[in-house]
């Protein structure tokens, strides 16, 4: 058999599936290691977003770029009003009060989208430049798995870039680093903390309308994935963006060869994977080392 | 004088026996149905279509249902380990004491129930679940859904036969209801002539996995036939959609499964990708026959143009009218299980799936099973096409008494 | 619990203790009025509500894990989201004794699943408790899920994702069957059970050892700076609430008849972790109450709504967690002391 097909296939298959992971999680990551705010409810926002995209395209018959710029906007607003109500009040609580916030949250969101939309799952309909395969050459490929490489590549380099290299970034940067310095400094905390937990919940908007054609979209989306986003994050390591994308395309071939070669292990290979990486570094891959 | 007060008596007397009896029929004319669905969880998308169908079979079937009237008391099982399921099933028995149960759509539900189901000795219908061995857990359980046995099987011998395949790979989801699909259709395909060269376990029944590395590995071994079984739902979308990615039948390998592949509420939505996928079930929307037609533009009318029933409807249809059969074989005694199940065995019914019958040995269902091509219509819409039909398919696991349905030492 | 030498404190010191601090922890041993009331509630509850006991029992052993946990959690600080690893290895002991006609006398079964459970507790603690935080929180939950995994590829003894049905369980003493359709012997037997499990805790939060736990989870650095051998003892408090959570599990698959993979699975874990949150945790008697309300509202509610209930008990949890400081044992505590402070104010 050709050896460089079946290796390309391989490498983007695992590609395609870890930079799904990787987009809907990078906010969370953010959220986490910024503001110490354990928010499960991410999965939620994704949904929501996802099922803005998705209704947009499907319903109102938008383009995808417009659906998801939409999606981005609607869940970015979302969660300012949400952000500034209610989680603002828990961030001097404790994390246990914060998982059973979130965990309500999910809840309210879940039973929302049942009563709004109904249970049944949505279908993303792609447009027809996605769809099917394109000719690398040595390889067909389905379009729509390099699309999403490509895409999420742009995310990760455009996100890091602005972490390292505009104003903002150094300012997330310091704060993640050391709050109080940063705040004696003159950096609004505050309007940051809002600012990025916009910018998290809207990348998980696009992750959940870019990832719907993977991973569907139904109202259990939050729970049935939080899992995986959690494993994402802590693998990565809180806070680092490029720890997020290495972690969640390093899993995500990982677990495409593991069960490719063998299925009848079953879904163990992403935990045993977990486990091994974090027994080794418990800090993530390029998370900050605790004292 | 004295002839007035007789009268006046006699018509008072009238009076009070007829209202006596009134209220005594208006009694007897009342039966509760106590029914377990998962309304949250999981499960929550499924149990819209047989709450649907339940209401249409009462609004189709009125006439049949006189002198009695349903009272339908719900009951969420919520998520798919039994204890809710099971904890209804006893407070409907001993809280409101319905005469007869029915749903369950996870077999664990229908499992943990089982005892209770015997203790309570009512009427037990199952609408969906589909583990074959479910039936000898209870003698009150009567199924009018279906096995994975019957389809499997039928597809198995079929793949063989029809398609003239020699080699296929078995991919399926790792629980109960795949690992039956894949020993029905080793079975069948093997003692047709053909090979199984490899069963993938492909994730399990709760997120959608991706397919990719299985299908890529069926792939690779190049098999004339890739047979699939996933629950119905988004995770069918995610096969069809896979398989077209991959460029599996380019490479020539044909995609079959039973129906659970392309479920009728989702074929839509799978557009061209669809087109050409051979399956086995026993429902299709586009089943021919006057029951069906009746069904399905009732359906429409009820729930909109472009609402389709599927076959998990179909199996609360046919449980309804079980019931109902069972209701006026007894005479409105339903609450006594035994007499309502002995009025089952044996019963046929003509549903808008075709002739269905329930096994006298197993109280398990007989129907027929088709053997369905996906083809796009004049109207531009995806519809099944009956390649063939096999009357009077029974449960082969139950027939052949093997494995979990083989007795217990 | 407040240190104010009461009654008791003097009898203390009648017997010679004039420590303060002594004092107090022996004052701490000792039953207030009030802890009788979950029990009498109980019995009554057995009377008054005949028809829900189904319900009862599975409230019963929903309280038994959510106090396994909060030994692990609110006693030693380890936050773990993979407790249902200890309920499934519990119940997939029963269960297999049970279903292959190897074992099945209840009380007994019951301690084999402790053993069981605790064996994995050992082994899961000893590799995990060396980490802490977000950290332990994957790790836990990993562990739990791998075991899930596990169970689902031995699916030709477990039964994989429909479990072991129909499990013949002796009756108890000998005496007393297990009726599937009223849960009466069953609803006695579990109470019978949480109550020793419930006093063993009871005594063990309030001894020395117990008190080390609060220690740890307070201040470790001090902890270890006193020399305290902190690892051993974590790992003892782990193993010993995996115990009782084997315990729960096997009475859950005794009570059902019936285990699954969903003894094993994260909505496992994930509810009892949101129960005990809700209750308050470190404070015994908030796993009852965080029990009571949130299955209570799920069952209850449920009824009237069959598909909108989440949105009720989403917003009960998301209101405690903004006006309650630490659950609703925790809010209680506030409302009292205020009330208290209106009281004895000028």
């Amino acid at each position: 058999m050709n050896f460089a097909a079946d290796f390309a296939g391989i490498l983007l298959g695992g590609l395609a599936a870890g930079t799904v992971l990787f987009i809907v999680s990078v906010g969370l990551s953010v959220t986490m290691g910024l503001m110490g705010f354990v928010n499960l409810a991410h999965g939620a926002f994704a949904m929501f977003g996802g099922y803005i995209v998705v209704l947009a395209m499907n319903r109102a018959h938008f383009g995808f770029a417009v659906a998801l710029a939409l999606g981005f906007i609607a869940t970015a607003a979302l969660s300012v009003v949400l952000e500034r109500f209610l989680y603002r009040r828990l961030y001097r609580a404790g994390e246990l009060d914060q998982v059973l916030f979130t965990i309500g949250l999910i809840f309210i969101f879940i039973a929302s989208m049942t009563i709004v939309v109904g249970p049944e799952s949505q279908t993303l309909q792609l447009p027809p430049a996605l769809g099917g395969q394109l000719n690398l050459g040595f390889i067909q490929y389905r379009t729509y798995s390099i699309f999403l490489i490509v895409v999420g590549f742009a995310i990760a380099l455009g996100i890091w870039l602005t972490f390292e290299r505009t104003r903002i970034g150094g300012q997330i940067r310091a704060t993640v680093d050391n709050r109080r310095m940063a705040e004696s400094l003159g950096i609004n905390v505050d309007r940051l903390f809002t600012i990025t937990f916009a910018f998290g919940s809207g990348m998980a908007a696009i992750g959940g309308g870019l990832g719907a054609e993977f991973l569907g979209l139904d109202p259990q989306y939050p729970l049935k994935y939080l899992v995986y986003f959690l494993i994402v994050v802590s693998v990565g390591g809180l806070g680092s963006v490029i720890g997020v994308y290495y972690a969640a395309l390093i899993l995500g071939v990982l677990d495409f060869v593991l069960t490719l070669y063998l299925p009848k292990g079953g879904t163990i290979f992403i935990y045993v994977l977990t486990i091994l990486i974090l027994l080794a570094r418990p800090q993530g891959l390029f998370g900050r080392k605790e004292l | 004088m004295s002839r007035r007060i007789i009268a006046v008596l006699a018509a008072a007397a009238a009076t009070a026996i007829a209202a006596g009896g009134a209220t005594s029929q208006a009694r007897a004319q009342d039966v509760k149905i106590g029914l377990i669905l998962p309304y949250t969880g999981p499960g929550a998308e499924l149990s819209p279509q047989m709450d649907k169908s339940i209401d249409l079979y009462q609004k189709l079937n009125a006439a049949q249902i006189k002198p009695y009237k349903f009272t339908i008391i719900k009951r969420d099982s919520k998520a798919p380990n039994g204890a809710a399921a099971k904890v209804d099933a006893q407070e409907l028995l001993t809280q409101q004491k319905v005469d007869v149960l029915a749903g369950w759509i996870y077999s664990p539900d229908a499992i943990a129930s089982a005892p209770v189901v015997t203790a309570g000795k009512r009427l037990a219908v199952i609408m969906n679940a589909g583990t074959a061995f479910i039936t000898n857990l209870s003698p009150y359980f009567v199924r009018t859904s279906f096995t994975l046995w019957q389809s499997s099987y039928v597809m198995g011998e079929q793949a063989a036969k029809y398609m003239h395949a020699k080699t296929a790979v078995v991919a399926y989801t790792d629980y109960p209801p795949g690992k039956d699909a894949l020993d029905a259709f080793k079975y069948a395909f093997e003692h047709n002539g053909g090979k199984v060269i490899d069963a993938i376990p492909a994730g399990g029944p709760g997120a959608t996995p991706d397919f990719t590395p299985f299908f890529q590995r069926a792939k690779d071994e190049h098999p004339d036939v890739l047979f699939v079984f996933v629950p119905a739902g988004d995770q069918a979308t995610a096969v069809v959609k896979t398989y077209a990615a991959l460029g599996m039948r380019a490479a020539g390998t044909k995609l079959i499964g039973t129906g659970d592949i392309v479920p009728d509420n989702k074929l839509q939505g799978m557009g061209d990708l669809a087109v050409g996928l051979i399956t086995v079930h026993h429902y299709n929307a586009d089943l021919d026959n006057p029951q069906n037609k009746a069904f399905i533009a009732a359906w429409k009318k009820a729930y909109g143009a472009d609402a389709t029933p599927d076959f998990t409807s179909v199996g609360a249809y046919d449980g309804m009218a079980a019931i109902v059969h069972a209701l006026h074989a007894t005479k409105g005694k339903i609450d006594d299980g035994a007499a309502a199940v002995k009025s089952l065995l044996g019963w046929k019914f003509a549903s808008p799936q075709g002739p269905i019958e329930i096994d006298p040995q197993t109280r398990d269902i007989i129907m027929n099973e088709y053997l369905d091509e996906v083809v796009k219509g004049a109207d531009g819409k995806l519809h099944e096409k009956v390649l063939k039909t096999f009357a009077a398919v029974k449960d082969q696991c139950k027939v052949l008494a093997i494995g979990p349905c083989a007795p217990k030492k | 619990m407040s240190a104010a030498v009461s009654p008791a404190g003097e009898a203390s010191v009648a017997a010679g203790i004039d420590n303060p601090a002594a004092r107090v922890l022996m004052q701490r041993h000792r039953f207030r009025w009030w802890e009788a009331l979950p029990w009498i509630a109980a019995i009554v509850s057995y009377f008054a509500f005949p028809d829900y006991l189904g319900f009862g029992t599975d409230l019963l052993v929903t309280i038994l894990f959510a106090l396994s946990l909060d030994l692990a959690l609110g006693y030693a600080g380890i936050i773990t989201l993979g407790h249902a690893a200890f309920f499934g290895a519990g119940a997939y002991t029963v269960g297999m004794l049970a279903s292959y006609n190897i074992w099945t006398e209840p009380i007994t079964s019951l301690l084999l699943a402790a053993l069981a459970a605790a064996a994995i507790g050992v082994l899961s603690g000893l590799v995990l408790l060396r980490t802490k935080g977000l950290t332990l929180l994957m790790l836990t939950l990993c562990t739990m899920a791998l075991l899930e995994q596990a169970a689902n590829m031995a699916h030709a003894y477990t039964g994989g994702f429909d479990g072991l049905p129909s499990l013949p369980i002796a009756p108890v003493f000998g005496v007393f069957e297990f009726n599937p359709l009223y849960a009466d012997t069953q609803y006695l037997f579990a109470l019978g059970v949480l109550l020793v499990c419930f006093l063993f805790v009871r005594t063990l939060v309030y001894s020395p050892f117990g008190q080390s736990l609060t220690g740890i989870r307070e201040n470790v650095l001090r902890m270890h700076a006193i020399g305290s051998p902190v690892r051993r003892r974590l790992i003892v408090c782990y193993a010993i609430s995996a115990a009782l959570a084997g315990i729960a599990g096997g009475l859950w698959a005794q009570t059902n008849a019936y285990v699954n993979l969903s003894t094993l699975g994260l909505d496992r874990a994930a509810t009892v972790l949101i129960v005990l949150i809700l209750g308050g945790y470190g404070r015994l008697y908030g796993a009852f109450i965080g029990a009571v309300v949130y299955l209570a509202l799920e069952h209850f509610l449920a009824q009237i709504y069959p598909t909108a209930w989440q949105l009720g008990l989403g917003l009960l949890l998301v209101l405690i967690a903004l006006f309650a400081r630490n659950g609703i044992l925790g809010l209680g505590e506030t409302l009292w002391r205020r009330y208290r402070a209106k009281r004895t104010a000028p």
